[in-house]
């Protein structure tokens, strides 16, 4: 009893954690918690079988695929706050605080009798009085169980199936494509230009520049640029005229963006701290 | 040790879980919530089998686990190939039946 008074409260907040979390990793990992005390609520109960379930199919298989979905799908897809149906929310919770009072009012009234306990039931073992059951009373059951999966696998793999929607190019038809592209629209042959490198970016988020000093959009990834984490190629352009402004003026040194005092850590421009580098940097420039 | 404290323990995670169902509106969050309800009921399952001294409870309890396993797995794909499509994940989204 000592176990289930430990775990209950933990339980029911880690319950109240999945319900109000914002993000769904953490309502993920507070799910894990729930699942992991109810494993060992059924050690307690005489259920070793099903501890051993409940953490492996549980807590190991599915909150594990459902952390993988949720990396498929985007971690940041937070939920949204805006009601779609007015007063449904207070509703809910209404209706669910009432429906929990009942239940946990009704459930403390009953009384079933003693517990008889499962120490008869458990004398051969637990797994082994549970194969009895199942491989006698709940044969089709279990066989069905075995059909049930088999849809569900199949099923997945049909429904997660992405279908080619024309023939995959090869690598000569690439090539007579570019030859084609060149002879019909004079596009250029030879590979794309690299993104820029300079001493303050050299992420491939940053386009490169071409002698006239405007960027290259076509140095960078279609994909970033529809994200909108390029650097855009205007900002960068007022970027180099400044620069290019601080040194006319003041014939120094004192370029715009070189640290005066402080070291910045590692390296300038290392992609995972490109927007930190970016805000001060701007700060510099004010 | 008496069994009320863990069916009343399954009342709450199980009400928690509706609650859940009934207010979240990412579709991988309402499915954690549908997930907590079934653990809720296999609780209960569990402490019912010890109640009558047999292992039925315990074997409907695999078998409630065995389904969500298969549940779990479409409704994830589903998700997915909705994400896909639609390019979110909110249940508010998929509403193109409506009109």
């Amino acid at each position: 009893m000592i176990a289930f008074w430990l775990l209950a409260p933990v339980m029911v907040v880690a319950a109240l954690g999945v319900l109000f979390a914002r993000k769904a990793v953490h309502a993920a990992l507070l799910l894990a918690v729930v699942m992991i005390g109810l494993a060992v609520l059924y050690l307690v109960q005489d259920a070793p079988f099903l501890f051993a379930v409940q953490i492996i199919v549980y807590t190991g298989a599915i909150l594990m695929l459902f952390l993988f979905v949720l990396m498929l799908v985007g971690v940041d897809a937070s939920d949204s706050v805006v009601e779609t149906i007015k007063g449904q929310r207070v509703l809910a919770i209404l209706l669910g605080l009432a429906f929990g009072a009942l239940l946990v009012v009704g459930v403390a009234q009953v009384t079933v009798g003693t517990v008889v306990g499962l120490d008869q039931a458990n004398t051969d073992g637990n797994i082994q009085g549970l194969a009895d059951l199942l491989f006698s009373r709940y044969a089709i059951a279990f066989e069905a169980t075995a059909a049930l999966l088999i849809t569900a696998a199949l099923g997945t793999m049909v429904l997660a199936h992405g279908e080619r929607m024309e023939p995959k190019l090869s690598q000569r038809e690439t090539a007579d494509k570019r030859m084609r592209d060149y002879a019909e629209h004079g596009r250029h042959l030879g590979p794309l230009p690299a993104p820029g490198v300079y001493a303050r970016h050299n992420a491939v988020d940053t386009p490169a520049l071409l002698p006239d000093g405007t960027p290259a959009e076509s140095s960078v990834s279609r994909v970033l640029a529809a994200r909108g984490t390029v650097r855009s190629a205007g900002r960068l352009a007022d970027d180099i005229e400044e620069l290019t402004r601080g040194l006319r003026d003041d014939g120094s040194s004192n370029v715009p963006g070189e640290p005066d005092a402080t070291p910045k850590g590692p390296i300038e421009g290392d992609p995972s701290r490109q927007g930190h580098d970016r805000a001060s940097d701007e700060e510099v420039q004010r | 040790m008496s069994e009320t404290p863990f069916l009343v323990l399954s009342a709450i995670l199980f009400t928690i879980g509706a609650v859940g169902v009934l207010t979240r509106r990412n579709a991988l969050v309402l499915f954690m919530c549908v997930e907590m309800m079934l653990n809720a009921t296999n609780l209960a399952l569990v402490t019912f089998s010890r109640v009558h001294g047999n292992l039925d409870g315990q074997v409907t309890a695999f078998f409630v686990m065995v389904v969500a396993a298969a549940e779990v797995v479409v409704g994830l794909a589903i998700i997915v190939t909705i994400f896909r499509t639609r390019r979110s994940a909110s249940v508010d989204d998929a509403s193109l039946l409506k009109y």
